[in-house]
Parts: structure tokens; sequence; C-alpha cells
């Protein structure tokens, strides 16, 4: 599958105040890839649907948390 | 007319004792991209939108109804076991004066649900505009929310959120499409 | 002194019935947009019945779902006994 985040630059200037995070992370999720889903997409088991929220695979977007807070580091998300 | 279900659509497993999440949760309780503006908003805009796509926002709107019930628990079970000295510290003191441990339609910021969070402009297209958006902010609100916790139970029941207003947001872009297509045609044989 | 606490078998029940039905209300979704599926309202259609006989599963161990008529009660009156969702 693409990946499901895209990353950008913000401009570091020399008299920021803060240390930078030199790369920003957003979502670009598969719903903005299909305009109208097709029939007959593989599906996942009852059990798999309820465990990550949906009934196609393809309609799956994985999150991972962005740790920043916890001191492990940023970073965002990303695709599988 | 409406029939309530005595469970929830997901089960919800809150494992750490961290009362200021459930502060920040109640951004999707009460908040403008909540759960409640969600369910109302789309329950309001079904009475003018065209046939073909009534049954899809009362659906959602139904399922929302379903969420909201799910973030209450996450937020009942957070403050349910808390003392006035934690809810203090989380953030929740000025709460507790005015409600006790009672949940109520505010943000996460203790700002009260208003009606100006929904919009009902009678515009087909520019209300499935306003819903696929509603969508992707509650997807974000999630995203947030997900980084602010490290319970991973607590994460598990946000992600299963997140994941539904993909899937909404995908079905507001499919009944763009099908009004993009002329209404009432009939077909000649 | 709290009531009794549901066990293992409780939760397993009530995820089979969760799990089905998700599913439903996927397609339910689905449908709104798809209406010609044919082979998702069949789907649909053999889930429904599926999930009716797991319902009644489900009730006869743990108490009616629905209010209003949709399911039954035993004596006395069974709606109001705890758990509510947001309890288990």
């Amino acid at each position: 599958m693409y990946p499901q985040t895209r990353n950008w630059f913000p401009y570091v200037s020399p008299y920021d105040p803060c240390p930078p995070i030199r790369v920003k992370t957003y979502s670009v999720p598969p719903q903005l890839f299909i305009t109208f889903q097709p029939p007959d997409l593989p599906q996942n088991s009852p059990a798999e649907a309820l465990r990550t929220g949906v009934l196609w695979p393809s309609l799956y977007s994985p999150y991972d948390p962005r740790m920043d807070h916890l001191g492990r580091g940023g970073g965002g998300s990303h695709g599988t | 007319m409406w029939i309530y279900e005595k469970k929830l659509q997901y089960p919800v497993r809150v494992s750490k004792c961290d009362v200021k999440m459930a502060k920040y949760l109640t951004e999707q309780y009460g908040g403008a991209d909540g759960e409640l503006a969600a369910a109302l908003r789309y329950m309001n805009q079904r009475y003018t939108i065209p046939n073909k796509v009534i049954g899809l926002l009362t659906d959602i709107a139904t399922e929302e109804f379903a969420h909201l019930e799910m973030i209450a628990t996450m937020v009942y079970k957070l403050t349910k076991d808390a003392t006035v000295e934690q809810l203090e510290e989380a953030g929740l003191g000025a709460h507790y004066a005015n409600h006790d441990r009672a949940l109520f339609y505010n943000n996460a910021a203790g700002v009260p649900w208003t009606a100006t969070y929904i919009a009902a402009k009678g515009d087909p297209i520019a209300d499935l505009y306003e819903d696929i958006a509603a969508e992707e902010k509650a997807r974000a609100t999630y995203q947030w929310l997900i980084d602010m916790t490290d319970d991973v139970d607590l994460q598990d029941s946000l992600k299963f959120l997140r994941e539904r207003e993909i899937v909404h947001s995908l079905r507001f872009r499919e009944a763009v499409e099908i009004l993009k297509e002329e209404q009432g045609r009939k077909t000649i044989f | 002194m709290a009531p009794e606490q549901r066990g293992k078998e409780y939760y397993a029940l009530l995820q089979r019935l969760q799990e089905i039905d998700f599913v439903l209300v996927e397609l339910n979704l689905y449908l709104d947009t798809h209406p010609t599926d044919m082979n998702a309202i069949e789907q649909f259609n053999q889930l429904t019945e599926k999930r009716w006989a797991l319902a009644n599963e489900y009730e006869k161990l743990y108490g009616p779902l629905q209010g209003f008529g949709r399911s039954y009660s035993g004596y006395p009156w069974q709606w109001n006994d705890e758990p509510w969702p947001w309890q288990v």
C-alpha cells in the first residue's frame, strides 16, 4: 500500500527560541484517493473488521501516535 | 423513531487512571467537531437533502450517537473514581464546582456546546462538503487525542473511532458523486 | 453491596455480537451509496438472519438488548438490570 503520510519541512530561523522540529507529518488516508468504492473489494473477517474499524482492508488507515510529550522523539505516523 | 440498544458499538477499555485524558476527551463529546455535533448536523440536514442520500445521513447520524456513547464511557470510567484533588490536578476543578462528576456537553476547554458549531445551508453540495470537512476534522481530533495518551487500550478505541471518520468521509464523497448525476431521471425504454 | 460482575463468557459473547453488528453497519452504509450491489445485499440479508439468532442467544443469558417491544422480558422487568453499556 502507498504511504499514508506526507512530510514537509518548515523554515528554521537562527532566532527560533525552541529546538526545531525539522520534519512535520500529516495523514493522507485512503478515502482521499477513492472517488467511489468499487464493488466486491476483499473483506476482513468480522473479528478483524471490528478490531480495525473497517470491513475492507483497502480502506484501513493506520495511525501511530507522536511520542513528543513522552520524550521518545517526534515523527508521527507511517503507512503500511 | 429510535430504539436504544443496550450495548456499545465497540468494546471500550480504559486501563490507565489518567484523569487529565477525561478533560481532553470531552472535545469529542461536546466540541465543535465532536460526536454530538456530528449526529445533530446530519440528523437535521436530512430533511432537505435529495431522496437518494437521506438514508445515508440518517444512518451515519445514528452511528454517531453510538460513538457519543463510547466517548461518554471513556470519560465516565476516567472520572467516576477520581478524588476531588485528582480532578483539580487534572484541570477539572471548575467542572467539579458546577457539575460534580456529571458529564456535560462542553469542549476540552469547558466551552458549552452551541448550535453554531453545525450548519445547514439547504444546498445539498454545500451541506455534504460541510459533512466531509466535519469528518476530516473529527479524524484529526482523534489523532491528537491518540497522541496525548500512552494507554494502549484507550488508543485502541480511539483508533476505531478515527477509522470510522474515514469510512464516513468516503460515503459522503460518494453521496456527492450520486448528486452530480441527474436526479429523478426516468429510464425510458 | 455492588451487583455481581460479569464473567469472561459474557465479554466473549458480547464481542461476537459486536462483530456481526459491525459488519451489518458497514454493509448498510455501503448499500446506501451502492443500492444495486446484489452480492452485498445478499450478504446483508444472510448476516441479518445470523444476527437475529445470536441476539436471541445473548438475550436468553443476559437480558433484553432493546426496549419498546423489540426484546422479551422475564420477571421482574429486566430492562433496569445492571450493567449498562458504559459500566461493563
